[in-house]
């Protein structure tokens, strides 16, 4: 490893950098898994920077012409992945902001319901009406 | 008399027609809410003046989720049996939910859908008929119910299902989802005949069909 390229210094300083940060944040153990899949993603792509002809076996081990194609590959899925993943983590999110939002939002409303006995028309027939509310 | 009617009027940035709608639902129906939505005109104040129940959200949050914010306040009123859903923007008629009612009382049904379809008196363009109609095909095929118009945004439903619904697609999906819950609760339901009227104000404010694509991929990635 006398002769590195820039190219491999600068995609490796890339690298740990991205894991330092993400390290550096104190989660919980349910992320732990996800986490040490990201490290052995790290540490792969230490070694396919180091030996880039890593990705043309294993394009070669799998079928495809060439290590490019198989990156390109792996890239699209992982990225895909991503899209959805954030895009479902995005609608929890919003979830949650909806219900804080409407609380507030009913909380400062003006609630001055006549609380008559008797109303000019009933209910429907139904088994589910007439419940009393809480 | 329809004392125990909530109309629940969902309100974004409709200042300038929403003081009729309120005053003209008001004749018939005392109790109207509308649910501010973040609205950056003067509509909450106008809804106010002309004698509804605003409430206000902090934030844009959109139809569906203004939808909830209204049963919610509406279920606060124990004599409360119907709720209403009623658009801002005054293409829907007050004639039109008087007579779902009344088939709702004669027929002892729990939700009566508004529908585009049953009579001839809705003027949609070309386009804006082959999307609806497709909405309605994915719709039945998606949900237990069978219904003849879908994203129709006049609905009268009982207290009983008011409980039991819980809209979580705050943008334009909640109405088919609205129709699958209501589906999966297997309470009677009907369609009623209405007239959409689409003033160049509505159609100004109107969705885009573009929106059904928006809609079919709220629904898939939920």
């Amino acid at each position: 490893m006398t002769n590195l390229v820039l190219i491999q210094v600068v995609l490796m300083v890339a690298v740990l950098a991205f894991v330092a940060r993400l390290f550096r944040s104190n989660g919980a153990r349910a992320q732990a898994i996800r986490r040490l899949g990201l490290l052995l993603f790290a540490a792969f792509a230490v070694v396919s920077i180091l030996i880039p002809n890593v990705w043309n076996r294993i394009a070669h081990v799998v079928g495809v012409g060439r290590g490019t194609d198989m990156v390109l590959y792996a890239l699209v899925v992982a990225f895909l992945s991503f899209t959805v993943t954030t895009y479902l983590r995005f609608r929890d999110l919003e979830t949650r902001y909806t219900r804080l939002a409407r609380r507030l939002a009913l909380d400062e409303a003006e609630r001055d319901f006549p609380q008559e006995q008797v109303r000019t028309t009933g209910a429907p027939d139904s088994p589910t009406d007439g419940a009393p509310t809480a | 008399m329809n004392d125990d009617v909530w109309l629940v009027i969902p309100l974004y940035n409709e200042a300038q027609v929403i003081g009729d709608v309120v005053a003209t639902a008001r004749a018939v129906f005392p109790h109207v809410v509308c649910v501010d939505d973040g609205s950056s005109d003067a509509s909450a104040a106008v809804a106010e003046a002309a004698g509804a129940v605003v409430v206000r959200h902090p934030i844009n949050l959109g139809q569906g989720a203004a939808l909830q914010t209204g049963f919610t306040y509406a279920l606060g009123d124990p004599g409360m049996r119907w709720v209403v859903t009623f658009d801002a923007d005054g293409q829907h008629q007050v004639s039109d939910v008087v007579a779902m009612l009344e088939k709702a009382r004669a027929e002892s049904l729990e939700v009566v859908f508004g529908s585009r379809f049953l009579d001839d008196r809705t003027q949609a363009s070309v386009l804006k008929k082959i999307v609806l109609r497709a909405a309605v095909g994915y719709t039945n095929l998606t949900t237990k119910t069978r219904l003849t118009d879908a994203h129709n945004g006049l609905r009268l439903l009982s207290r009983g299902v008011v409980e039991r619904i819980d809209i979580t697609q705050n943008r334009m999906a909640h109405a088919s989802e609205l129709v699958a819950q209501i589906g999966d609760l297997d309470v009677r339901y009907g369609e009623s005949p209405v007239h959409i009227l689409y003033t160049d104000y509505s159609k100004a404010k109107g969705q885009s069909i573009w929106n059904a694509v928006n809609i079919l991929v709220e629904l898939i990635l939920r």
